[in-house]
């Protein structure tokens, strides 16, 4: 990948998109060596003073990965990536791996996230909601700068509530039996070639446990940003919501503007318990490249949940505006008996992204149900694909499933596709699908131009309506960010 | 004289699940038209399923007899058979599958286990055509898949011509009149009126008053939380149009 | 990349490159054929037997269920000729032209080869011996396919059906042909047709399969049609193979401009069938109509797998697909709706339904939409289940007994399916043979 610094006003001449995000933030950087080998696994444990055991799981799934081939059955398409090409470890020198107060962190790295709106000062609030009790909504933020955490938000406060949220790199320390006890049992090291590599060189991530009987007193949040350039993100987060109790999280990520794209392949492992919900939020803008397709992030995430307990929930909710290539199916793995799954997503691809996203629900417990709302806006030349599998085991007695896809084409050069899996093995499992697809319609958008709106204007109106059923789903902070953030992704996608 | 229908102690449930009928008894004599009234969620329509042995429904002690014979444990066909016939508050929509066909595999079907003798075809389109003209039904109804593309008024006269082909000995009418115009309504009173005899009994299923006006019932009976908590005359009807259920409700609790 | 995984060769693909290498000198053509049928061996060989990680063979590897490879069936003797006259019986009912092909060999003294003006009718083997313009010119060229299969039956076909229909001909009877195998034990044929309806002309096309119970032989069939602006072409299709018999068969139409296509398939019958259709509407306005059903016990496995695919504007089409399933059956639909850049104003909807009767059915779906136009309307559905409980409950409740309420309901079911074929003739006789599977049910 080609090393040419672009600063911020170059790249804006080139691009016709409208990224907000795209500054790079001058920090100086700590990084582990170029390329990966078992020295840099090491080095990146050693970094994080990880036990025994953690190093020897990285490396086990490092010599698994170097047998594994890349998945190809995806409607993408990429040059190779040049995995030795790349820096697997980089953190801010200053107040990098676990600060104690936000004055130890790089005013510079506190001023990148003001920017972005994310709050590290507890005292803040994202901007211009309010509860309707006149209260502030607090949000904890656990902020994800490149390969470390660099500040964790409201830990006093969640931790009277017994609830842990921490860097999965602290939990490692601090909860070593919790972590061991859940790392790697909802996506195995072996489970694909992304996941696999992700095992091998994680870096930080989110760690959440909310113990029994627990309604998480705010909703959780972590903010990714990548910075570095020619870096990989690979971080882990793990969620296990036990017993009786209930969290909200949610997940923004963005990224500089850069020509060369840019590797993020992470893991997040969700486990409910009996009577637990989790509900996973999030808003995905990384950068998706020029409109030439220049740059932009790979995103080939593996996000897998697992109701493993009787009447446990999982709820998905994702609004994926950025990346260059989407690669991500997160799933639910329906195990306990009356557990249900939800997938809500919206996804929107211009220029000449690609896009192939999707669920999978596998019913294996009894009366197990699960509902997908899925929404792909497709304009530019860009490619989008809906890729869901729904699937009933021999024991899934009861199981239902419902749903349901719709596509939106703007202009005539972007393409639009369905791939829906959908297997039986139980007479007693209901399942329900069905998909459209169809042109944004003229008439709608006559009748709110007459009205006075702008083309544009008329469209993210028009588009706002078709992805209402998912924005409903979110957190309403994210679902006014969401709604922005959706009218920008669409800009000059028509006339 | 035996009672025709004699529910003792009944109580059901949901399957997996809620109770729905607690303890409800109730005795109807041949010939007698008996309307059970009630707020919703008393369990009415619950007991119109449990009376025809609609799957999902546990009966978890007391008994139903027709006519004698026991009825928990048969299959709704064999209760159909044994000339119980519930005209059901929405009547099921079967694509694919065309009314005259269905007509003629019911009325088969009954007869064979009656060991009576089987109608032919010319004979029973010829029977249908007499009742359909009376009910206002059409042949190309008759020809259109079962209650597919129907109109609320539509399905409630099909039923009705169902229950006047096969002659049942007790007729259970649930809510016979939701989403009927008053036309209507009138239409499907007089067939269901054609069809009392001293035989045969009725037990009308509604919520509201309307409906006995034009099916006007021996007994009255108001259904809540599970059982009859109260019985009267037909002028009991009216009393309750006026003053509501809430009197009962409190009753039963 | 997956393509550079090399897996070692089955027994059967083994015994598919001895066959050829003994057969490829005295199977019919011309030079040019022989030469295209060592490609398309070469062609297979290199890839193998489909398996489950080639995406269009997802849920039926064939590799793992096609264990052996069976010999070239001989011709058939005068006496399986005579039995073969018997069969189709199926379509007794309709007065159609009736054309046998007895274990893959056309058999002239058998079929109804009466003159009928702008019909013309040979037999590929020899439209191969002579290098037939019409089958040199649309041989593998109808639908381009790179599927193994396919390829394996350019390779091998021995013998079919060629039937020219002449510009503005609108054939007076339908065309039956009858494929009947008459074997004592386990045989391969490769049967491959070809359909030509210039423009304006019209054609309907039955073909019915039929074969001994309980013997492993194996079928490779393939049809080619090509039907021209304003022609009106239809094919029915019943696969009664029998029970222990691999069922496999590709369908390439190509339809031009303000034509009507329609195509329906049944299975009744066979261990494995797999019916492949490429269906390209290549000239606008055109309607097409696909539709099928499955009805299948034991242990059946069946697979239909279409690409529908929209290549000029304001075409029309229709897929519907319903799976009777009981015992251990397991029903594979792939459907593809495709639609070209070209294809403005493409209006598609496609609908998949099965129908789970026992414990250990099973029933996989992959009902797909790929848009490259955006002034479309295209829709799927797809559902799966049991009988509707509440529907069976309304007709116990009349007096119909359990097992009588379901046959009305799984015949309805399907019967949706049936009732898109416009002869109704053709829909009594499907109707009496869903009739007699859910009889065979009780």
């Amino acid at each position: 990948m080609a090393a040419v610094q672009e600063t911020i006003e170059q790249v804006r001449l080139i691009d016709v998109d409208q990224y907000k995000y795209g500054f790079e933030t001058l920090v100086d950087t700590e990084k582990a060596p170029k390329g990966l080998s078992e020295d840099i696994i090491r080095f990146i444990s050693a970094k994080k003073n990880e036990p025994d055991w953690m190093l020897q799981w990285r490396l086990d799934a490092y010599a698994r990965w170097l047998t594994m081939q890349a998945p190809d059955w995806a409607r993408v398409a990429y040059p190779p990536i040049d995995y030795q090409d790349l820096y697997y470890y980089a953190a801010p020198k200053k107040g990098g791996n676990g600060p104690k107060s936000l004055d130890e962190v790089d005013p510079e790295i506190l001023k990148t996230y003001e920017k972005l709106g994310i709050p590290l000062r507890e005292q803040e609030i994202l901007a211009g909601v309010e509860r309707p009790e006149g209260e502030p909504r607090k949000i904890a933020v656990d902020a994800v700068f490149d390969s470390v955490s660099v500040a964790t938000t409201f830990k006093e406060e969640l931790k009277a509530a017994g609830v842990i949220f921490m860097p999965i790199s602290e939990a490692l320390h601090e909860h070593p039996n919790l972590v061991k006890k859940y790392l790697g049992t909802v996506v195995p090291t072996t489970d694909n070639y992304f996941a696999t590599l992700n095992s091998a060189v994680f870096s930080d991530g989110s760690f959440v446990y909310i113990p029994k009987g627990v309604r998480c007193p705010m909703e959780l949040s972590t903010y990714f940003r990548i910075n570095e350039k020619n870096t990989g993100q690979f971080e882990r987060t793990l969620i296990i919501a036990d017993e009786g109790s209930y969290v909200s999280y949610l997940e923004g990520c963005t990224a500089p503007m850069r020509d060369e794209n840019q590797l993020h392949a992470a893991v997040v492992e969700l486990v409910a318990m009996d009577d637990a919900e989790i509900k996973y939020s999030t808003v995905q803008n990384w950068y998706p490249g020029d409109a030439e397709g220049k740059g932009g992030i790979y995103n080939f995430v593996t996000k897998r949940g697992d109701c493993r307990g009787r009447n446990s929930k999982i709820s998905w909710t994702q609004v994926e505006t950025g990346s260059a290539i989407t690669w991500k199916y997160p799933s639910c793995i329906l195990r306990g008996d009356n557990s249900s799954g939800e997938f809500y997503s919206i996804a929107i691809s211009n220029g000449r992204q690609q896009v192939d996203s999707g669920t999978k629900m596998i019913h294996l417990g009894k009366n197990t149900s699960s509902r997908i709302i899925s929404k792909g806006i497709s304009a530019g030349r860009s490619q989008n694909t809906y890729r869901g599998l729904v699937s009933a085991h021999r024991k899934a007695t009861g199981a239902r499933n419902f749903t349901n896809c719709d596509s939106l084409l703007i202009g005539d050069e972007c393409g639009a596709h369905t791939v829906p899996y959908i297997e039986t093995r139980n007479p007693l499992a209901q399942f329900e699908h069905e998909a459209t697809t169809s042109k944004i319609s003229e008439d709608m958008l006559f009748y709110a131009m007459q009205r006075g709106l702008s083309q544009e204007e008329a469209v993210a109106l028009v588009v706002n309506g078709f992805v209402r059923d998912v924005l409903q789903q979110l957190p309403m902070e994210f679902a006014v960010e969401a709604q922005k953030l959706i009218s920008i992704s669409l800009e000059g996608s028509v006339g | 004289m035996t009672p025709l229908l004699e529910i003792e102690d009944l109580h059901a449930e949901i399957e997996g699940g809620r109770k729905i009928l607690d303890g409800l008894s109730l005795t109807v004599n041949p010939g007698e038209v008996h309307a059970i009234m009630g707020p919703n969620g008393a369990g009415k329509s619950t007991l119109s399923y449990v009376l025809s042995g609609k799957p999902g429904y546990v009966i978890t002690g007391g008994s139903i007899r027709l006519a004698g014979v026991e009825l928990s444990e048969l299959t709704p066909d064999a209760r159909a058979a044994l000339g119980l016939f519930l005209a059901f508050q929405y009547p099921l929509e079967i694509p694919g599958v065309s009314t005259m066909a269905f007509l003629h595999a019911a009325v088969n079907a009954q007869k064979k286990k009656r060991g009576e003798q089987e109608m032919t075809s010319p004979e029973l389109l010829k029977r249908v055509r007499e009742i359909g003209k009376s009910l206002d039904i059409t042949a190309e109804m008759l020809r259109r898949p079962l209650n597919v593309g129907f109109s609320g008024g539509e399905k409630k006269r099909n039923e009705t011509l169902q229950m006047l082909l096969l002659e049942p000995k007790l007729c259970v009418l649930d809510e016979t009149d939701s989403g009927l115009d008053i036309d209507a309504l009138k239409v499907v009173s007089a067939g269901v009126n054609a069809l009392r005899a001293p035989e045969r009994s009725m037990v009308v299923i509604t919520h509201y008053q309307r409906l006995l006006d034009y099916i006007v019932p021996d007994v009255v009976h108001v259904l809540a939380a599970g059982r009859i908590v109260h019985t009267g005359g037909k002028e009991l009807a009216l009393e309750l149009e006026a003053t509501g259920y809430a009197q009962f409700q409190n009753e039963a609790a | 990349m997956a393509a550079a995984v090399h897996l070692m060769k089955t027994p059967a693909e083994l015994a598919l490159a001895e066959t050829f290498a003994a057969a490829a000198d005295r199977l019919p053509g011309t030079p040019d054929i022989a030469a295209g049928r060592a490609a398309a061996f070469a062609q297979f060989s290199a890839r193998g037997l489909p398996h489950r990680r080639v995406e269009a063979w997802r849920y039926t590897d064939l590799r793992t269920l096609m264990r052996d490879a069976a010999p070239l069936a001989a011709p058939p003797d005068a006496a399986a000729k005579a039995r073969a006259g018997g069969k189709g019986a199926l379509f007794a009912a309709v007065a159609a032209r009736r054309l046998y092909v007895v274990n893959g060999a056309f058999v002239p003294g058998l079929s109804d080869l009466s003159p009928e003006p702008g019909l013309a009718i040979l037999s590929m083997a020899a439209a191969l011996a002579q290098g037939d313009p019409l089958v040199a010119g649309h041989l593998g060229q109808v639908v381009p396919s790179d599927d193994a299969v396919l390829a394996l039956n350019t390779a091998l076909m021995g013998d079919g059906v060629v039937i020219h229909v002449a510009k503005g001909t609108a054939l007076a009877r339908p065309i039956h042909i009858v494929h009947v195998a008459d074997l004592a034990a386990p045989a391969a044929l490769f049967v491959r047709s070809l359909l030509v309806a210039e423009e304006e002309a019209s054609v309907s096309l039955i073909e019915t399969h039929e074969g001994p119970a309980d013997i492993a032989y194996q079928v490779n069939g393939a049809l080619e049609i090509v039907a021209g602006d304003g022609a009106r072409v239809s094919r029915v299709k019943v696969t009664a193979e029998g029970s222990a018999a691999q069922h496999l068969a590709s369908l390439s139409a190509r339809v031009g401009a303000e034509a009507a296509f329609s195509e329906a398939g049944f299975v009744l019958g066979g261990a494995l069938v797999r019916n492949q259709l490429a269906i390209r509407l290549d000239g606008a306005d055109t309607v097409a109509h696909v539709c099928g059903a499955s009805l299948l016990s034991g242990r059946q496995h069946a697979d239909t797998t279409l690409v529908m695919e929209h290549a000029a504007p304001r075409c029309e089409s229709r897929e519907a697909f319903r799976a009777v399933l009981d015992g251990a059956a397991r029903d594979v639909f792939q459907g593809r709706i495709a639609v070209r850049q070209a294809a403005q104003k493409t209006d598609a909807r496609m609908m998949s339904r099965a129908l789970l009767l026992s414990d250990t059915a099973e029933a996989n779906a992959k009902p797909e939409l790929e848009i490259f136009a955006d002034d479309v309307q295209c829709g799927h559905g797809c559902t799966a289940g049991a009988l509707d409980a509440n529907q069976k409950f309304y007709l116990m409740a009349r007096g119909i007994p359990a097992t009588e309420a379901e046959a009305l309901l799984i015949e309805a079911f399907v019967g949706e399916v049936v009732d898109q074929i416009e002869d109704e003739t053709v829909r009594d006789a499907l109707m009496g043979a869903i009739r007699a599977f859910l009889l065979a049910r009780r």
